[in-house]
């Protein structure tokens, strides 16, 4: 591998001091309470899970490669998709990109030093791997088999899998979820450097300002959700199980009013990280800013409301039914506001084909698609149709990995010289990103096809005439791992071949990019003061950084 | 903050005493309540009564809501709005499935 593909004026070298060699050894990193390097704690641990999650996806996607249900058995099956959704869901997606890149970088945005409360930033991490180590315990032991809905009267009644020991895993975690969120939250409010108004944050900070909000209200559900879960399993406590006088459905209720909103936990942050590459790989202001930032509060609360969509076959009531119906379709309005707004601001931008700008891209398309499946299966007549059916399957893929995972990805391309000081190459990064595109497309669209033919989810044999589009999902699988593969691999080359980035190689406005890289221990010599708008790109104007692709190369 | 702390300081502890007694007090009441058929949905109101009773005590004086900022108060405020959510869209499904009517 080599970066020649760029256009590359060499920077000296990496600054004296910073983050990454104040300290060396394994105490400095476990017992740091510094935001950087808790997100590097972070990122190394998702990263783990992440490669889990998607080995237990291989097997599903093998399996499913023949009509017969012939590799695992039935019970197996359930268990391979349960621990890939509860795998990817609480311990890959929803601390993706709060806990790496929002712990990262939310402080240097804002020109902070710190965290409002360094100390309970590191036991979010602790609590993270506490809750890991439970998962990873019912994982080994044999896994559970319930789904990660974990619907009852199954899961607290019935289940002869480690349901219990994973519930103590994802209540630990959900704490996690709570630091993080409170600690923005404060942050935002207390530590905004002197001039930083509320409309002069980065569109990130805001969408992680909504993000923490469902955070702090919503994971306390989850929960206490889980709490009764539990003790109805193990105490015969009647809470959900109908036999001992408890209400199945409200289960539901409580699961999803966490649930649901968690979706938004995955891709609020995402759509933050899409505004910071939009604006600038395409040199412009960000178009209609105040209505984006205010986008991510509606989002937010909206989201809250509309959890009874996943509830339309369960028995809820009809006239419950069309309040949640409308309430979903009202969602689309904020998520809509945000992506013409990010289409208005391309046009007429300088446009940089760059590898953060390829996901942004990916991002815009992949989630309008979902997004659209979102509001098709609002409608109560289309979600009783294909409730359960790989349609439902691939919308919520195209949301969470079509948007979160790009926007993930796309922002530790844009963020990865301010991280490591060095730059990862060109024409692997845009490959890379390139076959994860077409990859995905392959995997989830074939699945809505699938689900709208009656496809179930959840089984593991199937009639013979859906095996080509099973195929074609798996031949997609096969080439996506490929992409995750690369960016890995070339990640990890970086960190000791990778050119020198020098503290400002996208040529970027805001606070972060005005610090070196990597950032010094304390982010700043000197506290920044702001007296500058937002995305404050001079348009059309040309520009010169030594990491812009030529014409010829992009 | 600073009238958080002025809060803190106006109470001894022995006032603290004195909520954890009114707390014990009105658990028993509870148990108490419970025994008593006051006919639907008055046992169901008059034990939600005095779970609210107790959760402002706590809220009030255990978590020093009472004298914080505006801002504390507003947090407390809503979570509690967040909770009025969740129990009203519960509900508007409990309330109007076929068969409620009857119980009702």
């Amino acid at each position: 591998m080599s970066t020649q593909d760029f256009a590359f004026t060499p920077y000296p070298d990496l600054p004296k001091s910073h983050y990454l060699n104040v300290a060396y050894g394994l105490k400095s990193w476990l017992f740091t309470t510094d935001h950087k390097r808790i997100g590097i704690l972070y990122l190394l641990s998702i990263t783990f899970f992440f490669a889990l999650g998607g080995l237990y996806a291989t097997a599903i996607r093998l399996e499913l490669l023949t009509p017969a249900g012939d590799m695992v058995q039935p019970d197996t099956y359930n268990r391979l998709f349960t621990m890939h959704g509860i795998l990817m869901i609480f311990f890959f997606l929803v601390p993706s990109i709060p806990a790496v890149l929002g712990n990262f970088l939310l402080p240097l945005m804002i020109g902070a030093k710190d965290v409002a409360f360094p100390r309970l930033n590191l036991a979010s991490w602790y609590m993270y791997i506490i809750g890991a180590t439970f998962t990873l315990y019912a994982l080994f032991m044999g896994g559970v088999d319930t789904g990660w809905t974990f619907y009852t009267p199954f899961s607290s009644t019935y289940s002869n899998s480690y349901v219990a020991a994973v519930a103590v895993g994802i209540f630990i975690n959900g704490f996690s979820s709570i630091f993080t969120g409170i600690n923005f939250m404060v942050t935002i409010h207390r530590m905004r450097a002197p001039g930083l108004t509320w409309f002069r944050l980065p569109l990130f900070v805001w969408s992680h300002y909504a993000t923490s909000l469902i955070m702090v209200l919503g994971t306390p559900v989850l929960a206490i959700t889980i709490v009764l879960l539990a003790m109805e399993r193990v105490f015969k406590l009647g809470f959900f199980d109908p036999a001992l006088g408890g209400d199945p459905v409200l289960f539901q209720h409580l699961f999803w009013f966490y649930s649901h909103p968690a979706v938004y936990i995955m891709i609020l942050p995402s759509m933050g990280v899409i505004s910071e590459i939009i604006a600038a790989f395409s040199r412009k202001r960000i178009f209609g800013y105040k209505f984006v930032a205010l986008a991510s509060m509606g989002i937010a609360v909206i989201g809250f409301i509309v959890w009874g969509h996943h509830l339309f076959v369960s028995s809820q009531s009809l006239y419950a039914g069309l309040i949640f119906s409308i309430l979903t379709m009202l969602v689309a309005v904020p998520s809509a506001v945000k992506v013409f707004n990010w289409t208005a601001t391309l046009y007429k931008g300088s446009i940089e084909y760059s590898t953060p700008m390829f996901y942004a891209l990916g991002f815009l398309g992949l989630f309008a698609i979902g997004g659209l499946t979102g509001v098709m299966l609002a409608t109560i007549g289309i979600d009783v149709h294909v409730h359960d059916t790989y349609f439902v399957v691939a919308h919520f893929h195209y949301i969470m990995v079509g948007g979160a995972l790009m926007g993930y990805l796309g922002g530790l391309h844009y963020w990865w010289p301010k991280i490591t000081g060095r730059m990862y190459p060109g024409f692997w990064s845009h490959l890379s990103a390139l076959i994860i595109f077409l990859g995905f497309n392959l995997t989830f669209f074939p699945q809505f096809v699938l689900g709208y033919l009656g496809m179930p989810r959840r089984y593991h044999s199937y009639p013979e005439e859906f095996q080509v589009l099973h195929i074609l999902s798996t031949a997609g699988a096969s080439i996506l791992a490929v992409g995750y593969i690369i960016p890995l691999v070339y990640f990890i080359w970086s960190l000791k071949y990778g050119e020198v980035a020098g503290d400002n190689p996208w040529d970027a406005v805001g606070l972060e990019w005005q610090t070196t890289s990597p950032p010094s221990l304390h982010n700043f010599d000197e506290i920044p003061v702001v007296d500058f708008e937002p995305y404050d790109y001079v348009e059309h104007e040309p520009v010169d950084r030594p990491y812009r692709y030529s014409r010829s190369e992009a | 903050m600073s009238e958080q702390h002025a809060s803190e300081h106006e109470h001894g502890l022995k006032f603290y005493w004195l909520v954890l007694f009114a707390l014990l007090v009105l658990t028993w009441v509870t148990y108490g309540a419970a025994l008593i058929d006051f006919g639907h949905p008055w046992s169901d109101l008059v034990a939600l009564a005095i779970a609210v009773t107790k959760a402002t005590l706590v809220v009030s004086f255990f978590m020093h809501v009472k004298g914080a900022t505006s801002m504390i108060k507003m947090s407390a405020v809503g979570g509690f709005f967040w909770l009025i959510i969740l129990f009203a869209f519960v509900l508007a499904d409990v309330l109007t499935r076929p068969g409620m009517r009857e119980f009702f």
